[in-house]
């Protein structure tokens, strides 16, 4: 720019956190978990390919209290990131995009998240 | 790269409090961020306590109240406090809009005023725009024909062609959009921002213009137009009510489509 000692206005210091902005930062995040994720499930598949001895030992870390939260972590990110990436999949083909659709469905996979998580675990911890 | 925080000759240090009357029956503090580029000293954020039995309903009305009565140094930008030049864009209560159209008691507690976001301030609430106006030049935004005109006629559009047109024309290039955009605050210098977009779709989907082709073109690159990722935080700010995110949205897929 100008190069001179002008200040920069505040940013995100000061701009109101809004669902628009939170549920996009939130798309990005869940995407990064994912990618971390994804070298968990690689490390449980090597695990299985590597003996019975080994894969116990990762069923246990898996089935720890620790292990269960980045694992609810992990399952949440996975469907916040599908609901949402369905609701980008709609704007990307031009719909959606009036102030209050754009809350509605942003709601919508708020909800959907966190549904589909339950529905998940319910499945896993019952059958 | 983003930087995420401010750079040190940027942090908003606590300023001066200008007390209001005493026989005030309703006082509001409002917060103003200041910057004086004749001093050598940091922005401040100071507080004036505004008497609003004794002041206009909007955000604009205690600014120039502010200005007349109680530091006439303060400085911002208005013209018309009416909604149509565009010039009082700022950061209210964590939104970009127009002060002008901003009632006072939409905000709840102290009212706290800071220029356009992620702008170099020249003074006080005023922010360059010289980048800003740059990128609405890239993408000229005017007709552009290469047909010579009808001989006793303007070039004609039906109704439905015209229609088309409305969202876009009401635009007042105020930036609000843009300066609320976090793509646009860590990549504005190659970004063009939803209020620039906005105007480029408003001349691509003009029915009389015939450089659509050459205008999309000049879009077509990871940095001006792509760098959206449909956050829509101007779709929410415009005090207008249009709707950037949608006009990229059709940039998008006209590209999309012509392939």
């Amino acid at each position: 720019m100008s190069g001179s000692n002008r200040p920069l206005s505040p940013h995100l210091q000061v701009y109101r956190p809004q669902l628009t902005s939170v549920l996009s930062i939130t798309h990005r995040a869940t995407g990064v978990v994912l990618s971390a994720g994804t070298i968990l499930l690689v490390w449980w598949i090597v695990a299985a390919a590597s003996g019975e001895e080994y894969f116990n030992l990762i069923k246990e870390i898996m089935s720890s209290w620790f292990g269960l939260i980045v694992l609810l972590g992990f399952s949440w990110a996975v469907f916040y990131h599908l609901c949402n990436g369905i609701r980008h999949l709609f704007w990307d083909a031009g719909y959606g995009f009036e102030l209050d659709t754009a809350y509605k469905s942003g709601w919508a996979t708020v909800a959907g998240s966190f549904v589909l998580t339950g529905i998940a675990w319910a499945i896993g911890l019952l059958s | 790269m983003a930087e995420f925080t401010l750079p040190a000759n940027s942090k908003v240090k606590i300023g001066d409090t200008h007390k209001g009357p005493d026989d005030a029956g309703d006082i509001r503090a409002f917060k103003v961020y200041r910057y004086d580029p004749d001093s050598n000293e940091t922005p401040r954020l100071d507080t004036y306590e505004i008497d609003l039995d004794d002041c206009g309903p909007m955000v604009l009305d205690a600014l120039i109240k502010i200005k007349d009565q109680v530091d006439t140094s303060l400085t911002f930008r208005r013209s018309c406090r009416e909604g149509i030049c565009g010039s009082c864009a700022m950061n209210i209560d964590g939104t970009n809009t127009l002060a002008c159209l901003k009632p006072i008691d939409e905000v709840r507690g102290d009212v706290k005023i800071y220029p356009l976001p992620h702008m170099e301030v020249i003074k006080d609430l005023v922010p360059d725009l010289s980048t800003a106006y740059a990128q609405l030049e890239s993408v000229e935004p005017w007709l552009k024909t290469k047909t010579p005109p009808p001989p006793d006629t303007e070039r004609l559009q039906s109704i439905d062609e015209r229609a088309k047109l409305d969202g876009m024309w009401e635009c007042v290039l105020c930036f609000s959009c843009s300066t609320s955009c976090p793509s646009y605050w860590w990549n504005g210098e190659r970004y063009l921002g939803p209020a620039v977009l906005l105007q480029a779709y408003r001349w691509i989907a003009d029915s009389r213009d015939e450089y659509t082709g050459e205008r999309l073109d000049n879009l077509e690159d990871p940095f001006r137009l792509y760098r959206c990722h449909t956050i829509m935080n101007c779709t929410k700010t415009c005090p207008k009510g249009l709707n950037p995110a949608k006009a990229i949205a059709e940039i998008k897929k006209m590209i999309v489509m012509r392939q």
